[in-house]
This record gives C-alpha cells, structure tokens and sequence, in this order.
C-alpha cells in the first residue's frame, strides 16, 4: 500500500497539468500471434494506443477484432499459443517485454486490475469471497489473515456491497450476478491498481444492472485516481464513460478519438458504418422504417497474410488503392486509418454519401395487411399462467414451493404484426415465447392460434397447429443438430409435418434459400462450418418452411456482433413484408425492440406491465419500470446518456420463488406506496399500464392506425 | 444474453470464399482426416495390426507344437535350439505361445468390450430416454452393482463356473457394462434437452423421431469412443484373471497367464518368460486407449476445420 501511494500524488499532479504527461501505459507496435493446430493467427498487428494518469479508455469492435487480445496482452493472460511477437508495453515508461519475470508479474498483479465479462466463472466457486478478494494482498504484500480480511471488508464497501462484514464469509453462488462482478471488481481494485481493465465487464449483465456497474467503475476511477481501460462490442457503455475511444477492426485500431469528437463525427468508414448499423441511429434519424445499414460480408481470416486496408472489402467507399495501400494512422488528436475518410464536417453521419436504400412506401404496404384482419388475432393469449415446481434437496425431493414465472399475462398479436417483448433475464419472456410455441404446457391459461384453443388439441392435430407458429433461437448452432447437413436440417419440418414429395421439398428448399439470400452450395455443408449471421439465416429458413403466420424470435441477433445484427433485422423486416408474418420479438435489448416492433410489452418477474405501441411505451412510458429500463440503455448520443435522469432502480430482482404481493414492482419502485400491496390492473385503452401511479397518462389516440383494442 | 467470447476463438469467422471454395466432405470422411492428424492414434492403430497380426497370421508361419509339454526342452534361454524367446517350465515354444495366447487375450478382449458396450447403452439409453421411476430403478441397479468390488465377483464366479472363452467374455462383459450405461444415461439425459431435439418438437415431431435422427446419430461417438476403452479394460481384466490362475485352463494360453507362471521364475533368471507377455499387455492396452483418443477429436464435430 505505502509503495503505490507516492505515484498517485505525482499522478494527480500531472493530470491537473494536462501537458506533456508521460502515459501510464503506451502500446507501441504491438504484435500479437497465437498458434493454433493449424495456422497463426495474426490477433493484433501494430497496436499503439495511450492511456493518460486518470483516464478512461474505450476499446470498441466486434467479436474478433482484436480488442480482448489487447487487453490479454497488456495483462500477459494469453490463451495457449498466445505470445507478443513485436512492440513494446510501456507501463510507466518501463517496457514490460524487457523486464524481469518477476517485476513484470508484481508490475502486473499490483498496478494493474482485470475485470473479466462473466463474474460466475471469474470466480472461485469454492472460496469465500473476503479471501479471494483479499488474495491478491496476500500473495503480492504478504499480509496476514486479519488484515487481509479487514482490507477484504474496506474494499468491498468502497464498491457499494451491502453488509461487507457478511459477505466476506459467503460463497460467490450465493450472490446475484451484479453483486459478483462487484466482487471481481473489488478484486481488482484491492492492491490500489494504477490501471484497471475492464473487458465485457457489463455484457453478462442486466441493463438496470450495467448502469449501476458502470457508474460504480466511473466514481471508482475518480476516488481512486486510476486509469480505466473499457472493451467492449457496445458502441453505447463507451459513449457515456470513455474520454477516448480506440476502434479495433481485425486486429488494428482503425480510428482513435475523443469520445465527443469520435461519436460527432467518425472519420473511419468502418466507424461510420457501424454506428449506422446501429437501431438506435436508424431511429432517430430516419424513422422506424428505415433499413439498416448492414455491412456486407465478414470480418477478414487473421491466419492469412492481408494487405491494404483490412475494411477494403467490407467499405462502400472503396477504390483500387485501398486494396494495395498499408494505410497507416493519421497524426494529431483524432487519428484513423482510412485513406477516404468520412469528410471532417461536424454534421457527420448524417451527410451520407451512399443514402440507404429505402423501400418505397413500406408503411402503406404493411399497414392495410394489419387493419384489415384485426377481428381475429394470430397469437391470442389470455390470462397465461406458469408455474415451476421448486425442488427441495435431499432425497424426497418434497417440492419446497413454486416459481412463478409468469402470472396472468395477456396479449393479442394481430397478423402481420411485430410484438416485441422486453424485459430483463429472468423476467418470463422467454417463457411465454415456449409456452406460445407449444414447448411447454401452461398451468393455466389459454392460448389461441388463429381462435383455435391450444389446450383442447392433441396428438396429430397439435402438432399440425405447429405448423402456423415456429420458433427462432438465439443460437441457432445450438438449435441445430451438428451431424446434420443444411439440406436435412431445412427438409426436417417438412418431412414431419408430411409436405409433399422429395422433389417438392427440394424445391421448397432451393426457394428457401433464396429468400433468406443464401446461395445453394450451403446445402451441402454442417452448421459448424457457417458465421453466427449465415446460421442465424439458415435458423430462419428453417422457421419459415411450414409457411408460418408467427414467428417466436427467442434473442434473434442478441449474440450477433452489430453489422451482422443490422443483416439479420433486416431480412426479417423484409420477409414480414412479403410473407405477411407476424412477429413476437423477445429480446433484452430496448433498442432493437425499438426499432424492429409495432407494439412492445414490458414484462418484470413473470407479469406484463405495459403494453402499447411501440413509440409511446419507449418516448412516453407510463410505469416506472419501463421508465427505468429506458434510462437504463447506454446511448450511443454522449449527452443523452448524462441527460437522461429519471427514474433509477437500484437493488436486484426478487425471487421469482416468492414473488412479492400486490404490484410485483413495488419493492424497488421508487414511487411505491402502500395502496401497491394490492395488484394493480393492467388498465387503458391503447396503452396499457399495471401500475396505481403511471406516469403520465395515456396519450390521446394519435391517428389510431393500429386499432389494436384490447 | 450476449457473448462475444473472442478469446476462445480468435479469427473463427471464416472468409465466405474460403467456405465456397473448400471442397466439400462428408462427416466421416472429415472425421477420418482428423483421425489422421492424430500422431498417437495412428501409432496406436498400427501397434494394434501388428500384434492382431502377430497373434493371428503367425502361427501360419512359425509353427509350434502347443499341445504337448517337451520336458526335454524347459527353460531354454531365447536363441537356443531354435526357439527366438526360449522354452516355458514345460517346453512349450514362448514365441508360439505368445501368439496364442495373444488370440484368447484380443478375442476376449474384443468381445467382452462389445458385449459390455451394447449392453450398457441400451440399459443407459432406455433409462435416459424413459426417464422418471424407470430411470431411477435402473440406475440404483447400477449403483448396487457398483458397489460390489468386480475383482472379488470375478474371482467367485470363476470359481464357481469352468472358464473357457466364452465363459470369460460373459463373465468379464456382465460386469464391464455398468461404466457405459453410466456414461450413455448421461448423454441421453442431455442431448434430450438440446435445443435442436426443442426446435424439432416445436415443428410437431415425435419422441421417436427425436431419437431416431437427433439423439442415436449424436451419442454414437460417445459410444464407439467408449467401447474401444473398454477393449482395453477387458484385455486387463482377463489378464488378472489369469494371473490370480483363473484364466483359461492349459493348454490354452492367455497373456495374464503367461505373466503369471513366468512370476514364479522371477529369480531364476528367467526374465523371457515375463517381459514378453507384460510388454505385449501394456501395447495392446496403449494401442486401444490411443485410437479411443483419435476417435474421441475424430467425433467432435467442432475440432473440424471449417
């Protein structure tokens, strides 16, 4: 502790001065290689980025673009196979490829911090948590036991744990999943790091959850005088936190920039391409109709040699140049690696050169579909009920209670239409999506498909109900059976449900193929051999064989990087409009539910709480959970982020074992009062609330287009 | 939720015309490739050959008489009178004899690893795919049966029946079946919650179905990658039991058997009649658990190149 204090001082100082401070840490030319059974791969190729005294970093990219490596490197915890072939990194001006092992590794476990994505595996399942977080102070200052636990209790108060004294002595299984990466975070702080790296550490987590996570990282690096290191695939966590932002894309940084600067206006044409992948921009600048831009292609092999700009083949915007060119980064404040960069014009974005193709006139197409055929819904659920039996341990196994994972929900979906359903994990929705698609029986309840109850079939004329609503997974590798070839997997729904001959299927198939826009050769192949995108198309294929009038999407894109994401959203925006689909859309993610859904449920443990048309629940909410959830949702718009101070949830999700009485909200509700013990009713006309004091009132019927009266 | 896991596999996304080009392959053929690229399962498969071949075309041509004791001949250093690994106590040839009984050791290990095989994935797979009292019923006769020390059944039982060969294969595979439906249970019980068995019940199949085309074609790795280990336990388990003397009566020979007797001439300096059989032991078994391995990466249809 005495060691680190002196540095600190200094570093203050130097920040305060803002000129000429040496960084805290410099990757210069960083090279990175990890060899696999077959090939190298190439993860990083020339890194140099800074990070000043007292600053955070964002790292932003997809899913292979290098940015993990990055931080592996810098932490010396790379994968087997994994080395730093090239560069230098420079920690307090002392390169720590040159120094000795040992002072590399003290360097490294005192200075600097990790913060992993998932905070279940990240810790010991098997150490109390004031000893693994305390172990750090044991193996690098030798403290004893009843100082270790009392710095273990300081710690863990100082990153906001309720009762420090009493967690020390708990079992990581027994906290939540925020209250973990609190741990891992206190963790990581408990030496007084110079240097804290946060890599995904919000992605395994609930938005209400990340906000409150990412403040935390953000008050703790200004009491503790630290830098900040954010990666993540998130162009919104970096947007409110970062100062600086560095793009990676296959194994570079393309674009490095202040926050403000960067989100203004991107210069690199990747940059600009991903923001406009982005929902969220589709939103708010062109409509809700508007397509994504979707980046063609996918990212380039690091095991091959590559030359010119690694994003050439990708860019709208690219010429015979860029093919050949090593385009290295700019100088000055706002660095990229674009030799046609995006013009400096603060407007940005939107000033686009290629506009996006739009679709002439979708809402007339779309609309007439919906009106026309309200009088009987594709999906109709009523009061649906499901409850799961709690088993007790030991060897009787008595059943010591029963979760409720939904209660008495109710919805319509009309045909043609996209309901989105959101809600934080845990919340029933996917649940309901199983129960609609007839994978799990409901406890009670109805259920009608096309005004035909569920319930009351069996056997031959079930499953052939099936046929008018299918399910669409998040992982479709999971979802497909790997020892299957793609043409098995797309004839199986055939061949069950006895479509046609052989010839017919093919055929069935072949057209398939070409509505999801994938070429015939994939028939051929095994689903390992395909990207999360072409799955995620081959997924759909197969949904839409039997000719379904609803499709349950399960997550659809939530593990789909942004540019393949915006690919997918796409495609099923345009099959809804050819085939006349209806859509119920589960996802955690606001902002995609924004912008894919015409009418958005809100569900909080097991209950529906607001449903109303899509704009209205999302820009004028009316029960406080929706409202938080909103505020919750990292922007990509810096200035919404700090704008936005609404409602704020603290607190974890009850147990859905015994969910509280009345309004299941209440216990976290920042408005609760004692009329909430009694069970609100989900009221209105167009917009509904369960909620005894929404907060606003409904909307007046804004040119009632939809007429989706309850 | 979302996991972008880059770390795990970095540059796993394959460039698209990479994907059109490579030549496509069936599943096995790719498996065999992969079995290929592994060293040990080769040296394993080919160490298996040899000693098969020894074993079973070598009597064709080095013929020996195995029948009739020669007492004029006993002990016989390796080289003498024309016998390569000497003379056994009762003058048997001990080249010729390791060939034979390498032919017990191999056939009753080959079938007792079958039997134990197919008997224990029926049992498993039924108990997984039933489920409820079924399950629980079977598997606490497994565990029951677990619970016996083998070595002390085998011994009573040989004991009690006359071992020949096929008593042997029955009495070693009765026992041997329990780790397999263990392990077959096991997978059945998970890949009946897989999410493609899930999306297949949402497009209105059967259970029937699911087992058919889902679940079998999944578990059969796991099976033949189990069987081939269990080859190897069978070859051990005959050869204790030949060792604690009861194997297969003489003349037969089995390698266990041989270890033995040449245990009683330890310091007689007899070293020919013990390393040859324990060394052919310790290969056949190296060589089954090494083609288990490549069969194990073989099966797993990650691993393959995209």
């Amino acid at each position: 502790m005495s060691e680190s204090t002196e540095p600190k001082v200094r570093q203050h100082q130097a920040a305060g001065d803002g000129t000429a401070v040496q960084p805290l840490l410099e990757l210069r030319d960083l090279d990175t290689d990890i060899a696999l059974r077959r090939g190298t791969v190439h993860a990083l190729d020339g890194v140099s980025l800074e990070v000043m005294p007292g600053e955070t970093l964002g790292v932003v990219g997809e899913s292979g673009s290098g940015k993990t490596m990055t931080a592996l490197s810098i932490m010396g915890l790379l994968p087997q196979g994994g080395q730093v072939t090239g560069g230098q990194i420079l920690f307090e001006g002392r390169d720590l490829r040159s120094l000795p092992a040992d002072e590399v590794r003290r360097t490294r476990g005192v200075r600097m911090g990790m913060v992993f994505q998932d905070p279940l595996t990240s810790l010991n399942p098997t150490m109390r948590i004031g000893y693994q977080v305390a172990e750090p102070l044991r193996v690098h200052e030798g403290v004893g036991k009843a100082e270790a636990r009392e710095r273990a209790v300081e710690i863990l108060r100082r990153v906001g744990m309720p009762r420090p004294d009493r967690i020390v002595d708990n079992y990581p299984h027994e906290l939540s999943g925020g209250m973990r990466q609190r741990v891992a975070i206190a963790m990581a702080l408990v030496c007084s790091p110079r240097l804290l790296i946060a890599d995904e550490p919000t992605t395994a987590l609930d938005v209400t959850t990340q906000r409150q996570i990412l403040e935390l990282i953000d008050d703790l690096r200004e009491e503790f005088g630290m830098a900040v290191i954010l990666v993540t695939h998130d162009l919104g966590v970096i947007a409110g936190r970062a100062d600086r932002v560095a793009v990676m894309y296959a194994g570079r940084v393309v674009e490095t920039a202040a926050t403000a600067e960067l989100f203004r206006s991107p210069r690199h044409r990747y940059t600009e391409a991903l923001m406009e992948a982005l929902p969220e921009t589709a939103v708010r600048e062109a409509g809700k109709e508007a397509r994504l831009y979707s980046i063609p292609g996918l990212p380039p092999d690091l095991s091959r040699p590559l030359t010119g700009c690694r994003f050439a083949p990708r860019c709208r915007h690219v010429t015979d140049e860029c093919r050949s060119t090593d385009v290295a980064l700019s100088g000055g404040e706002h660095q990229f690696a674009c030799l046609h960069p995006v013009s400096g014009t603060p407007t940005g974005p939107v000033t686009l050169p290629a506009p996006v193709v739009r679709e002439p006139a979708p809402v007339e197409a779309a609309a007439p579909v919906r009106v026309e055929s309200t009088a009987t819904p594709v999906l109709s659920v009523q009061n649906l009920v499901k409850n799961y039996a709690a088993h007790g341990r030991g060897l009787l196994r008595r059943n010591a209670g029963q979760v409720s994972a939904v209660a008495d929900v109710s919805f319509e979906v009309a045909p043609g239409e996209t309901f989105g359903l959101v809600g934080e994990s845990g919340c029933g929705k996917s649940t309901v999506g199983r129960l609609a698609v007839g994978l799990e029986r409901p406890s009670a309840g109805q259920i009608l498909l096309d005004g035909t109850d569920l319930a009351g079939l069996a056997g031959r004329e079930r499953r052939r109900m099936h046929r008018q609503v299918q399910l669409m997974f998040q992982d479709s590798y999971a979802a497909m059976n790997p020892r299957m070839r793609v043409d098995a997997i797309l004839a199986e729904p055939l061949e069950i449900q006895k479509v046609g001959d052989g010839a017919a299927r093919r055929a069935r198939i072949t057209s398939l193929l070409d509505q999801v826009g994938l070429s015939r050769r994939v028939l051929e192949r095994y689903p390992h051999e395909f990207s999360g995108g072409q799955l995620q198309r081959i997924g759909l294929a197969r949904s839409l064989a039997l000719q379904p009038r609803l499709i349950v999407g399960d997550e659809p894109v939530s593990a789909l990087d942004v540019s393949i994401q915006a690919q997918v959203l796409n495609l099923m925006r345009d099959l809804q409009r050819e085939l006349g689909l209806a859509y119920v859309f589960i996802s955690h993610d606001l902002s995609v539910v924004d912008y894919m859904a015409d009418r958005i449920g809100v569900m909080y443990l097991g209950k529906l709480v607001e449903v109303g048309p899509a704009r209205e629940v999302v820009r004028a909410a009316r029960h406080p959970y929706t409202q938080a959830l909103i505020d919750a949702v990292p922007s990509i718009t810096p200035s919404a982020t700090a704008a936005r101070d609404g409602v704020t949830i603290q607190g974890e999700l009850p147990s859905a074992l015994n969910p509280p009485t009345g309004c299941r909200f209440r216990t976290r509700c920042p408005l609760a009062q004692e009329i909430c013990e009694t069970e609100p009713p989900l009221a209105g006309d167009r917009h509904q609330v369960a909620c005894h004091f929404p907060l606003r009132p409904e909307a007046d019927a804004v040119s009632a287009q939809t007429g989706t009266a309850a | 939720m979302t996991t972008l896991s880059e770390a795990g596999r970095p540059g796993a996304a394959p460039d698209p015309a990479d994907a059109a080009e490579a030549p496509v392959r069936g599943l096995w053929r790719q498996g065999f490739v992969v079995f290929c690229e592994n060293r040990l399962a080769l040296v394993g498969l080919g160490l298996f050959i040899l000693l098969a071949g020894l074993c079973f075309l070598g009597p064709l041509f080095y013929h020996t008489d195995q029948v009739h004791t020669d007492l004029a001949a006993v002990h016989l250093a390796p080289g003498e009178q024309g016998h390569p690994l000497g003379t056994d106590g009762v003058g048997y040839d001990q080249l010729g004899r390791l060939m034979l009984g390498g032919q017990t050791s191999i056939i009753v290990g080959l079938a007792a690893g079958i039997l134990a095989t197919a008997v224990g994935t029926i049992w498993g797979a039924v108990a997984g795919f039933v489920g409820g009292w079924a399950d629980t019923a079977m598997m606490r006769v497994v565990d029951a049966m677990m619970s016996i020390p083998s070595l002390f059944l085998f011994m009573l039982l040989a004991a009690i029946v006359t071992p020949s060969v096929p008593m042997l294969i029955v009495i070693i595979g009765a026992f041997a079946w329990l780790g397999p439906a263990r392990l077959v249970r096991g997978e059945a019980l998970t890949l009946r919650s897989r999410e493609y068995v899930q999306a297949m019940r949402g497009m209105g199949g059967t259970g029937g179905r699911a087992v058919r085309r889902h679940i079998v074609p999944n578990a059969i790795g796991t099976v033949i990658v189990n069987a081939t280990f269990q080859v190897a336990d069978a070859i051990l388990y005959v050869a204790y039991l030949s060792f604690l003397g009861l194997g297969v009566p003489p003349p037969a020979a089995n390698w266990g058997g041989m270890l033995s007797d040449g245990l009683a001439d330890t310091y007689s300096g007899h070293w020919w009649l013990l390393y040859p059989p324990g060394i052919a032991i310790i290969l056949i078994v190296l060589a089954f658990n090494f083609i288990g391995d490549g069969l194990r990466d073989a099966f797993e249809v990650r691993l393959r190149r995209r």
